[in-house]
Formats: structure tokens, sequence, C-alpha cells
């Protein structure tokens, strides 16, 4: 039997081993989503999962926070074991609210038709005194920069503000870890860089752990960490660098590296130039064209 | 086109009736209405009537407004005066032709119905639709029923439920418009041919708005459940709402008017 092991496992918000997960159709086949998945994740950090479309990603996520009850293998969030056959109502709601979770489409995830209402309804479903709603509303409204906004209606928003309204409200729960479920990919440009503005500054400024589920590979590209998720399992994980480093690996599972990537890649590749394609911004990719350009010119630089 | 259906009647404002406890006018507006119920002569007809003016000129809503929320009933009012006049019968006969007879107390009657009925709905729509807002009347009839839990009601449930039929009625209208769009872009007609076939045209409209609606309610389940949404119970709520010296003002000035009307039901001088 799995218990609480505080000590050891103080520093890893989330602990999955082994977890497998099946969609049961009508006629009662199984069809594999989730295959053995193992994951640690560090508490603080800022991980982003890539995966196309029906890769289990969002399965995943849902698992993450109970949701979806996997058929087997072992959960922990901030140490305590979910999978256990004992575990009581209240238990999943304290531990759900540690790990919040924020959906693709915004106006699918409000319930109440004034934005400060709206953020209130997590706290008000767990019980918080009137009060401290109020100092909790104000302060996740603070800091998705929607002060301004609360009295105003959801319908009167764009997809961003709406967005952040949603992140604001599991702010007000007051969770260590946030797993975004492709946060931006309603959102026009303008909405997707508020979105991950705020995503950033939750994670550098407030210590919140990311999970980034995204096909946005400029997102992930700024994540500590990076996972690629094909067929229910992870089938790459590491820095960002290392991660897109493995071009073909990665065109493979029907994703793509980012351009700045895939250009170093195809001046190496096809054009046989000795530059480096391990490479995520154009800054970089600059300063690599610059020194190649060096070398072949006998060491005269380029201004 | 769809986007300026206004909902509910509410009229933003800062009235002293706008500034009411919404459970307090949804007492008042019951009392308001055993008042009008009970007033039987012509001197509580009187202060019925004045008293609905006088919230009129309180709320500050424009007159041009609630003579326009009483034209819908125009035909109501007029079918139940005639039926009075005509079949009400009494003592003091005025007129008659044949087996038609119109008696006094046939006319008063009539004007009486008439009377209720406008004192009625201005009553209604003065202290409740017009001056408090969705979210602020759903709060307040959730309070006022929750005594009813006891019985094992789902007064909770109930109110929840009509906030987020409000909160969705502006988004399903904005896609009911965006799949008009998109089928009179295939070339679908709405304003042409009979009745029926406009009805017909209207099907692959209603289909994805149906599947789309029950797509969004699946996703806010999940959604609300990650919120740790699990019913009323244990609940708390942030605004709250506390009853001022205005709402016992309001409450005097009602309890007043019961009881002068029933005090003038009882002299009569017509």
């Amino acid at each position: 039997m799995e218990c609480r092991n505080p000590d050891a496992v103080r520093d890893q918000i989330l602990e999955v081993r082994d977890l497998c997960y099946s969609y049961k159709a009508e006629n009662g086949t199984l069809t594999p989503v989730i295959r053995n998945v193992s994951l640690s994740v560090q508490r603080g950090s800022f991980v982003a999962i890539l995966g196309h479309n029906g890769s289990g990603k969002s399965t995943f996520a849902k698992l993450l926070n109970m949701i979806l009850t996997p058929q087997s293998g072992s959960l922990r969030i901030d140490g305590t074991e979910t999978l256990r056959e004992d575990i009581t109502e209240e238990e999943i709601f304290a531990l759900r609210r540690k790990i919040g979770m924020v959906f693709q489409n915004p106006d699918n995830q409000m319930v109440a038709t004034i934005v400060e209402e709206d953020v209130a309804f997590g706290p008000e479903n767990i019980g918080i005194p009137p009060e401290e709603i109020r100092q909790r509303v104000d302060s996740a409204l603070r800091a998705v920069n929607m002060t301004e906004f609360a009295k105003h209606s959801p319908s009167q928003l764009s997809g961003g503000q709406k967005q952040r309204i949603a992140i604001a409200g599991i702010l007000a729960l007051l969770p260590d870890c946030i797993v975004f479920d492709e946060p931006t990919s309603m959102l026009d440009p303008a909405g997707r860089a508020e979105v991950m503005d705020t995503i950033l500054k939750l994670n550098r400024e407030k210590g919140i752990t990311v999970l980034l589920i995204t096909h946005y590979m400029d997102e992930a590209v700024q994540a500590d960490r990076v996972l690629v998720m094909d067929h229910g399992s992870f089938i790459l994980d590491g820095t960002p660098r290392e991660v897109f480093s493995q071009v073909e690996k990665i065109k493979e599972v029907g994703l793509d590296v980012p351009q700045v990537t895939e250009l170093m890649y195809r001046l190496h590749k096809d054009a046989h130039l000795e530059v480096p394609y391990d490479i995520l911004h154009s800054r970089e990719a600059v300063d690599a064209l610059k020194l190649l350009y060096a070398k072949e010119n006998g060491g005269s630089a380029l201004g | 086109m769809l986007s300026d259906i206004t909902l509910g009647q509410f009229f933003p404002g800062n009235s002293p009736l706008h500034k009411l406890d919404p459970r307090m006018k949804i007492f008042l507006i019951i009392l308001f209405i055993v008042t009008i119920f009970c007033a039987s002569s012509l001197l509580s007809f009187c202060l019925v009537l004045g008293s609905a003016a006088f919230l009129t000129i309180l709320s500050r809503i424009p007159l041009r407004q609630i003579l326009k929320g009483l034209r819908p009933l125009f035909l109501i009012m007029l079918f139940t005066a005639i039926l009075n006049i005509f079949w009400t019968s009494g003592e003091n006969l005025l007129w008659q032709w044949g087996f038609v007879k119109i008696y006094a107390e046939g006319l008063w009657y009539a004007l009486f119905m008439i009377v209720r009925v406008v004192t009625l709905i201005i009553g209604s729509s003065v202290l409740l639709t017009y001056t408090t807002s969705p979210i602020a009347l759903t709060d307040g009839l959730e309070r006022v029923l929750s005594p009813l839990r006891v019985l094992h009601l789902p007064v909770h449930e109930f109110s929840m439920m009509m906030t987020i039929a409000l909160r969705f009625i502006p988004t399903l209208i904005q896609e009911t418009d965006k799949i008009i769009n998109a089928q009179k872009a295939r070339g679908a007609d709405f304003t042409s041919g009979s009745l029926f076939q406009r009805m017909h045209a209207l099907v692959p409209v209603m289909v994805p708005l149906f599947v789309s609606a029950f797509h969004r309610a699946d996703e806010l389940a999940v959604a609300m459940e990650c919120r740790c949404y699990h019913g009323g119970e244990g609940r708390t709520r942030m605004t709250q709402l506390h009853l001022s010296g205005r709402d016992y003002l309001f409450l005097f000035f009602m309890l007043a008017l019961f009881a002068l009307v029933l005090l003038c039901n009882s002299v009569s001088f017509w």
C-alpha cells in the first residue's frame, strides 16, 4: 500500500509512475491512450508537453487532476498518492485545488456573468470565508492584470482577456501547479502573447509550477524542459535545446521544430554548411552565421 | 441581427429602487401583489394606483418604457373589462337592450380589474424586472428560497442553472449568428417561402447549435469540476447581502400601504 512519504518527495510536485489509461468504446473495446507514462515534475519548473492531435496529451492533463481515473499506475500530488482505494472526496478536492487547469476555449470555462464573480467561483466552492475570497479575487485579478475589468461581463472581453480571467479563476484557488491545455490555440496573435506573458510571469514571479501543453514550438522554447508525446508515451525529454536538435525524430511524429532551428537544420543538411542546428533563437542563428562567414573569409569579421 | 436582443428588461441605474436588496424586493413585490388583490373599494384602489405611480417616479424609468410594457396586455385588459361589464349583475341597472343588461357594479368591476392589472404590471416591472440585474435576481432568489433546502429542494442547483443560462445566452446568440451566416454563404434562404418552408430552413441552424451547446456543456462541466465545484454543500459566497435602513423604510412603506388599503376597504362611498 502506497502511503505518504513527505520528506523524500517535497520538491516534486507531481510524480507519475507507469500510468495507463484506455478509453472504453461503446462495444466494450479498450483503446489505450496513455501507455506506461512516468514523469516527475520539479516544484517551480516550467514544463512544455508537445504532441500532435490525438497523441494523448490532453488525456494526460485530465489524469493529472483526477478528472479521469487511470486503469493502473501511480500518481502522487505533492507527495500524496491519489490512486488509493480509500481516498475520500474531501482529499480529492484538497489535491485538485493544488493542480489547477486552464483549457483551450475560454468561453467554456466561465460560469458567472460578471468577471469578479467568476474568479470567486473556485474559492466559493471550497468554502472560503467571504472577506478572504474578496482578497483572493483582487490579488488574482491583479496578477493577470485585469483589475480594471472586474465588473465587466465576459462577453465584452477579447479572447486573450477571457483566457486571463480563466487563469485568475484558477489562481484564486492558490494552486501549486497549473496545467495549461493548449491555452492559446483559439486566440489571435495578440491574445497569444498576452497569455504567454501571463504564464511566464506566474512561473517566474510567483513560483507556480507550469505544465504547458501546446503545439506552438515558439511557446515550448520558453520552457525549462520539453517533453514530446506520441501514441500515449513520452519519446523525448530534455531542455528545449536538447529536444529540438533531434529534428528528424520530431518530424517523424508529425511535429515541427522552431523556424530558426529548421533553417539552421536545412543549411546544415541540404546546403552542407558547417553550422550547428541546436539553435532556438534568431539571435543565436545570426551569431552562428556570422562566425561561419568570418571563418570562410579568412578571419575578417563581419559588421 | 440577433445581438440587439436585450436580456430581461433591466435598466441599469442608480435610483433608490436599484439599490434595494434583491431579497427585500422579492418580498416587497409579493406584499404589493397581495395588497392589490385585497383592495376592494374606490379609495383603496386610488391608494394602490398612487403608490404604483410613486414607485415609478422613484425608479426614474422613462414612462414611455413602462407604457410599452403594458401594450401587450391591452387586449387582455379589454377582454376582461368587456366580460365584467356584461356579465356582472347587481342592483343598479343602467341600461338594458334585450337580454343585455349593464349594471353600475359591472362598470366598477371592469375599472377595478383594469387598475389591478395595470398596477400589477407596473409594480412588478418597476420593483423587480426593470431595476434588478439578472444576476442579483437569481442571487436574491437563491437566498430567499434557501430555507426550502430543508425539504431537499435543489435551490442552489436551480440558481446555478439560471446563472449559467444567463452567462451563455450571449455566447449562443453569437454562435447562432455565425451559423446563420455560414448557411447563408452556402446559399440557404431564411426569408422567403411559406412559414413551413422558413421553419424547415432553420433546421440546419438548430442542429449545429444544439451539437455545439452540448459540447460546451461538457467542457464547462469539466472546468467546473476542476475548480472544485461539488454542489451547494459547504459553499460560501463572496458578495454578502446586507439589509440597510433603506430596505426597512421600503418595507415600512409597503406594510403601511397594506394596512391602509385594508382600512379603506370598509369605507365605501360610491
